[in-house]
């Protein structure tokens, strides 16, 4: 999308102008919406970055949580990961805001370092780099519950946590775009589809 | 206990609700002369404000979740505001053994704010389909009634579609209709070879400008409302004209209560409760439009008990709030290889599948009554909450493994939503609750409902063709269903289609039926119901579109019986 080159106050003045011009469909011009919502976007860009102070979780579980975010959808060749895309902060979010969540993912958090202490005598996080991914590799197929119940938990605990960060990874920009969506612009015409391939 | 606050003039009409059945004949009526005052439950909506048009989903806090998640619930936090199964303060209860989801929307505009836009004729044979195959009712009225009304509600509120000479499905007053993305293109083509009817779809989009309202822009977001108007609801197409005639007056944050019978029989007035302010206020009128969404006008209806009508208004028959049916709903999706090799494009298009397949075994026998149609949807729509929770479920893992198999399987998903007829059951009804009352002190309804064998036929039958579609596009069928438990082959519960009709049915009989032909109670002169209450049948379409046109109908009516004085 190209930038319309409208500044605030031009789109605020299109915007009175069309709720006061009297029109009966409340229309006000596509582009100075367009505009709007792009303004929002540029203010959110250049706020001051200062670091995310997590809502719900405790510093050291939000270290985890990220830790986990970036197993699950890491950067790659092509683009960034879920950490880049702000997941970490969704789930926050969300988790402050939801009891189940907190229990699922809270709780979810607790059982790993549990499980970790009882394994290799250290939190997930001050476990080696290959003892973190053993047990990200258990915990990430239903199939290793059969043989191990123990980990059953820790399976479903993985399962909410993965929904969740695939969500706020895809709802970026940055997944968005991973995923060539293209759209979610106004056109004058529907041209159809562009030749399937035979 | 506080004085009733009445309203300083008696209006000519008091029409409950602005929905689809509402805001038809707050526009009919005010257009044809008469002094309406309209009672919406729900607040003004502003669509420059309220609906979220064009924004990314990182342009929320929640991205489309809502708070703690749970928009997900209702559709999304993008969806056009004030619909939702559970309102806070306004419960209903199931009976044991039942579960019936209510959707409400509590708002000027009701539901078609945000609906589907699809508008379906029914058919000729729909109105007669007890003469049929001997399964519930006729209607007291044929397709030749309504017919001049559906022309005029797509001729005014613009539907697109093209002349396709289906029986099941009759033609309308169609604007051009938008050619088929790839999926469904592919989806046509397989459906040829498997001698399936599929077709362009009827929505209620602009595909050209239309009685002063801007063409589509295709963004493919009718769900959230469309700031130009380019799609149909009743605040922007029915409730303007309406407005500028300076005749209606309508008065939001009423919940009516009660319709108040006089000492000659006859509706005099509606009390309502202005949430606002928590007082009891009450409205005088000539003649009561309920449109007030099916149930929630049966809920009125059996709330307005009286010495004349000991068991509620209309309800001499106890028919009030039976005869209560959902659309059969199953869905089902695939993947398809072939879509892959698609480049990135944009597929938005309109706010809906632009092809459809109609009901199109109606020339054999099947092993159920009636039919269905299906809905199509998938391919390359924008990314949102729960996009991949199918993926993640069916191939669990992580890291780049998870990331590379999200990026090849983007766009390539298509599905099918198969919508059927119900036959109405003695099982299946609402009734007030006996214990409860909701945060307005208004007795609250309790739903019973059931699917019969017939509708699990349908459902089954819904598999099989979805299946069958997909595998012929050489893709694998991803939907698996049980054939027991609660939702066998994937019917959903019922309400979950949001097409509940039935509950004040219209029949020729006074002493089976709750209406007339008109809309009109059989008990009441001066009370008409037109929304999804009267329809007899709710046939494998989606019913906005004859809500509409029956309102339009009844409401003509009641401006003749007016002019006669015999209102």
């Amino acid at each position: 999308m190209s930038t319309l080159g409208i500044s605030r106050r031009d789109v605020l003045k299109t915007l009175a102008a069309g709720a006061a011009g009297g029109s009966v469909l409340q229309v006000i011009p596509l582009q100075a919406a367009e505009a709007a919502h792009q303004m929002v976007r540029k203010e959110k860009a250049t706020a001051a970055a200062g670091k995310y102070v997590p809502k719900y979780f405790t510093v050291k579980q939000y270290e985890t949580l990220t830790s986990l975010c970036d197993a699950i959808i890491p950067r790659d060749e092509k683009s960034g990961g879920a950490v880049d895309a702000g997941a970490p902060e969704f789930i926050d979010l969300l988790t402050s805001e939801n009891a189940e969540f907190q229990n699922r993912l809270g709780g979810g958090l607790m059982w790993l370092d549990s499980y970790c202490i009882d394994h290799y005598g250290k939190v997930y996080m001050e476990s080696l780099p290959e003892q973190r991914k053993e047990v990200v590799e258990l915990i990430a197929y239903r199939k290793n519950a059969k043989a191990n119940p123990e980990i059953q938990q820790g399976v479903a605990f993985f399962a909410v946590l993965r929904n969740m960060t695939c969500d706020g990874f895809y709802t970026s920009k940055i997944g968005i775009d991973d995923l060539q969506y293209i759209g979610n612009v106004t056109r004058s015409e529907w041209p159809g589809c562009p030749a399937l391939p035979e | 206990m506080a004085q009733i606050t009445r309203s300083p003039k008696t209006y000519d009409v008091c029409v409950i609700g602005s929905g689809a059945g509402g805001g038809m004949a707050g526009k009919v009526l005010s257009e044809g002369g008469l002094n309406v005052v309209m009672l919406e439950a729900g607040p003004q909506v502003y669509p420059e404000k309220d609906y979220k048009m064009l924004m990314w989903p990182y342009e929320l806090p929640h991205r489309g979740a809502g708070v703690g998640g749970r928009a997900s619930e209702n559709f999304s936090e993008f969806l056009a505001p004030n619909g939702a199964w559970e309102i806070e303060g306004e419960p209903y209860t199931s009976a044991p053994g039942s579960d019936f989801q209510w959707f409400r929307s509590r708002i000027v505009g009701g539901r078609t704010n945000h609906w589907g836009r699809i508008a379906l004729r029914f058919a000729p044979v729909d109105f007669k389909s007890n003469t049929r195959d001997g399964l519930g009712d006729d209607w007291p009225i044929s397709y030749e009634d309504v017919a001049p009304y559906y022309d005029k509600v797509e001729s005014y509120i613009g539907v697109f579609g093209s002349k396709e000479n289906v029986s099941s499905a009759p033609d309308g007053v169609f604007l051009p209709p938008p050619k088929p993305r790839c999926a469904e293109i592919l989806i046509k083509r397989a459906c040829d070879k498997l001698n399936i009817t599929c077709i362009p779809a009827r929505l209620a989009i602009l595909t050209k400008a239309h009685n002063g309202r801007l063409p589509c822009h295709y963004c493919g977001q009718c769900g959230r409302g469309c700031i130009t108007a380019s799609n149909f609801s009743s605040s922007q197409v029915l409730l303007p004209p309406a407005m500028a005639t300076g005749k209606l007056t309508l008065i939001t944050g009423a919940m009516a209560r009660e319709i108040v019978v006089g000492r000659d029989g006859k509706a005099e007035a509606v009390s309502y409760i202005d949430k606002a302010t928590k007082t009891e206020k009450r409205v005088y009128a000539k003649a009561v439009v309920v449109a007030a969404s099916a149930c929630e006008s049966a809920r009125l209806l059996l709330n307005s008990k009286s010495p004349s009508f000991p068991d509620g208004l209309g309800n001499s028959t106890g028919n009030v709030g039976k005869y209560l049916t959902d659309s059969v709903g199953s869905d089902g999706w695939g993947e398809i290889p072939a879509l892959e090799k698609m480049p990135p494009h944009n597929h938005d298009g309109v706010g809906g599948m632009h092809y459809y397949v109609p009901w199109w075994k109606f020339d054999r026998k099947n092993d159920f009554p009636r039919g269905y149609h299906i809905e199509l949807w998938g391919g390359r729509d924008m990314p949102g909450v729960g996009m991949f929770n199918e993926l993640c479920h069916d191939e669990e893992g992580y890291g780049l493994q998870l990331k590379r198999r999200a990026r090849r399987v983007y766009g390539t998903t298509v599905g099918f939503s198969g919508r059927g007829e119900m036959i109405p059951n003695r099982d299946t009804y609402c009734e007030l609750d006996p214990d409860r009352v909701d945060q307005w002190g208004i007795p609250i309804l309790r739903f019973h409902f059931k699917w019969s064998e017939y509708e699990l036929r349908q459902a089954k039958d819904m598999q099989e063709t979805f299946k069958s579609i997909i595998e012929m596009m050489g893709g694998a069928y991803k939907t698996r269903t049980q054939i027991d438990g609660p939702y066998p082959f994937g019917i959903l519960p019922g309400g979950k289609i949001i097409h509940e009709v039935g509950t004040a049915r219209m029949g020729a009989d006074p002493k089976t039926s709750v209406l007339n032909g008109y809309c009109q109670t059989h008990d009441v002169k001066n009370v008409f119901v037109t929304d999804g209450a009267p329809l007899v049948t709710n046939p494998d379409k989606n019913p906005t579109l004859t809500i509409m046109a029956l309102s339009w109908r009844a409401s003509d009516y009641l401006l003749d019986e007016a002019k006669k004085g015999n209102i």
